[in-house]
């Protein structure tokens, strides 16, 4: 292996091809990677499609068969039981609560952002920012016992604000990490002639790092509503009521009702997941380059 | 253009000021209130309960050194961390070869390459709750894959001894974990400059040799961010153990979370499992302040490298 000799690249490739020629070959030979990665693949895969065959397979027919093989007769009436016994609630729940939280916890994140990177210099912002910064390093689930005694106080236990308070601040120092990385990227010269042109910092913060930052934005908005959404510990600390549950919890409870119908369990983990994989599906080079991006800086 | 057409800014003077650039400190006030409110109050809360009697009801009494005092002598408390620190190191131990070696191999620039990154990320969007409802049933010894496909290597009793549901907790966690850190490192490499490997390539480096002199070092800070994540991530695997073997069997995977749920919301002990969790809060300080020194201690020598 250590013998393997590599020549220059010649000089004839463009200057992009010709700067990755070298990591590209190397990259090329790395068998063992690449048979890590294959496994892996096989290793994520295989359960996937499990819960997947399985969600569509009679009662019956899951005890007797394969587990692997395709369904002989498949079935709906696994999501049919699902989506007739209390989902629709709890997914109503989850986007509310999701959307409750994302939204509110990017905005405010994204002015603070602005105004630690506009106003650096400032020892009151460099405070914010530091404060930010060690709750990253805090578990914040260790604070949920007070979570739980400022909710009841202020009567707000067993509600879906009760969940959405305390995840909007949660949110709060990842998006302010990544968002003040890209509004720090925003040029200082369209600053100063935004500045020049009588714009004030409330009016450049929506019309100039707004729109720069957008596929940030997005990126962050996607990751924090992924984590609410599969959010379980605040649900279930601070609701109680079968009507105020989500996703997560609902499929807790389902489970605990439902564990000797297999087939059943796994449908409702593909519904629960299934809004996930379509904003996936639509987001995922931003949700992807966004997240590198954020933590190789 | 000169200076003098600049408009006169007519920023208010009561106005929180920040330097250069006129009134921009108030925009952090929502962020900031929010934090403070659920964050840092809670924080500090935490410490003051763990100084008091509570019941999760009723009133809040002071009860004085009581709590740590039982803490800090029950046995369920070193066991409870070390368990805690277990499920750290082997998660990390699993985690990290495994996402660097996919990473590295990702960042190549075949197109199934990302085809095989579009995958890897499929188990990130299942909350910790689904995945494990689906593990506790695919690993089912009566109706599981084992029974199934009639192995019997995989039909033993996965969650029902100690050994066997600690390595389930690493695995599942590695399932969901392994490829967001191999997109980190994936990101990583990519911005190692190819001329380094280059030269490496005409000194006559193999690409064993190029890995760790070359691509291991200049993923130092790589590294350091995943291990961090891990590290600190892994304190918060409450959901996934919760629902996977909810601390069993006996207290097998009891992790410190989990030690402060059971005590605070079904032992109805918030003093107690405040105190778990200001020790919690310790271990999470400390591991981050930890990684950091390590992280700093060479700040230098990446930069002579590039």
């Amino acid at each position: 292996m250590a013998t393997t000799v590599h020549t220059p690249s010649p000089v004839t490739a463009a200057p992009h091809q010709k700067e990755h020629a070298g990591l590209r070959r190397l990259l090329r030979l790395n068998w063992l990677g690449g048979a890590a990665s294959w496994l892996w693949l096989a290793v994520v895969v295989v359960p996937l499609y499990w819960i997947v065959v399985t969600s569509f397979k009679e009662q019956r027919a899951y005890f007797t068969n394969n587990p692997f093989a395709p369904p002989t007769a498949p079935t709906l009436d696994n999501y049919k039981l699902v989506v007739e016994s209390d989902f629709p609630r709890y997914f109503l729940n989850s986007m509310v609560v999701a959307l409750g939280t994302t939204v509110p916890a990017v905005l405010i994140a994204f002015m603070a952002s602005y105004a630690i990177v506009r106003g650096s210099g400032s020892r009151f912002l460099g405070g914010v920012s530091g404060l930010f910064l060690m709750g990253l390093a805090i578990p914040l689930q260790a604070t949920v016992i007070p979570v739980y005694l400022i909710i009841i106080r202020m009567g707000l236990y067993d509600s879906l604000l009760a969940i959405i308070l305390p995840s909007i601040a949660f949110a709060i120092p990842l998006s302010v990490l990544v968002l003040s990385n890209f509004v720090r990227d925003v040029p200082k010269e369209l600053f100063e002639s935004m500045r020049v042109d009588g714009a004030s910092e409330w009016g450049m913060l929506w019309r100039l790092a707004f729109p720069l930052t957008r596929p940030a934005l997005v990126t962050v908005s996607i990751f924090n509503g992924l984590t609410v959404w599969n959010g379980f510990l605040l649900p279930l600390i601070l609701t109680q009521s079968p009507d105020k549950r989500t996703l997560p919890l609902g499929l807790w409870t389902f489970q605990g009702q439902y564990s000797v119908n297999v087939p059943a369990v796994l449908a409702s983990v593909v519904l629960s997941t299934l809004p996930i994989l379509v904003l996936y599906a639509i987001g995922r080079r931003q949700l992807l380059g966004g997240l590198t991006a954020g933590f190789s800086k | 253009m000169t200076t003098a057409a600049v408009p006169r800014r007519t920023a208010p003077s009561r106005a929180v000021r920040s330097g250069r650039n006129g009134p921009v400190a108030w925009m952090a006030l929502p962020a900031l209130g929010m934090f403070l409110m659920f964050g840092v109050v809670p924080l500090l809360g935490v410490l003051a309960l763990s100084f008091a009697q509570w019941d999760g009801l009723g009133a809040i009494h002071a009860a004085g050194l009581s709590n740590w005092r039982s803490v800090l002598s029950d046995p369920g408390l070193p066991h409870a961390l070390w368990v805690t620190f277990l499920v750290m190191f082997l998660s990390w131990a699993a985690q990290t070869p495994l996402a660097l070696l996919i990473g590295v191999f990702l960042a190549g620039h075949q197109p199934y390459r990302a085809v095989l990154a579009v995958i890897y990320f499929v188990p990130l969007l299942l909350s910790s709750a689904a995945i494990a409802i689906t593990y506790k049933a695919l690993l089912d010894p009566n109706f599981g894959l084992g029974p199934g496909l009639h192995l019997g290597i995989l039909t033993q009793d996965w969650l029902g001894k100690p050994a066997l549901a600690l390595g389930v907790v690493i695995f599942v966690v590695s399932w969901q974990f392994v490829p967001f850190h191999a997109l980190i490192y994936q990101g990583g490499v990519m911005q190692i400059p190819a001329a380094m490997y280059e030269a490496a390539a005409i000194d006559g480096a193999g690409r064993v040799r190029q890995f760790f002199s070359i691509t291991l070092p200049q993923l130092k800070y790589t590294i350091i961010t995943s291990s961090t994540l891990m590290v600190v991530g892994s304190l918060t695997f409450f959901d996934l153990i919760f629902v996977l073997t909810a601390g069993g069997p006996g207290d097998a995977t009891r992790v410190l979370a989990l030690d402060m749920y059971k005590r605070g919301f079904q032992a109805n002990l918030m003093g107690p499992a405040s105190a778990i969790a200001v020790i919690l809060v310790l271990v999470g300080l400390g591991l981050a302040l930890l990684l950091r020194r390590i992280g700093g201690g060479a700040s230098d020598s990446q930069l002579e490298g590039a």
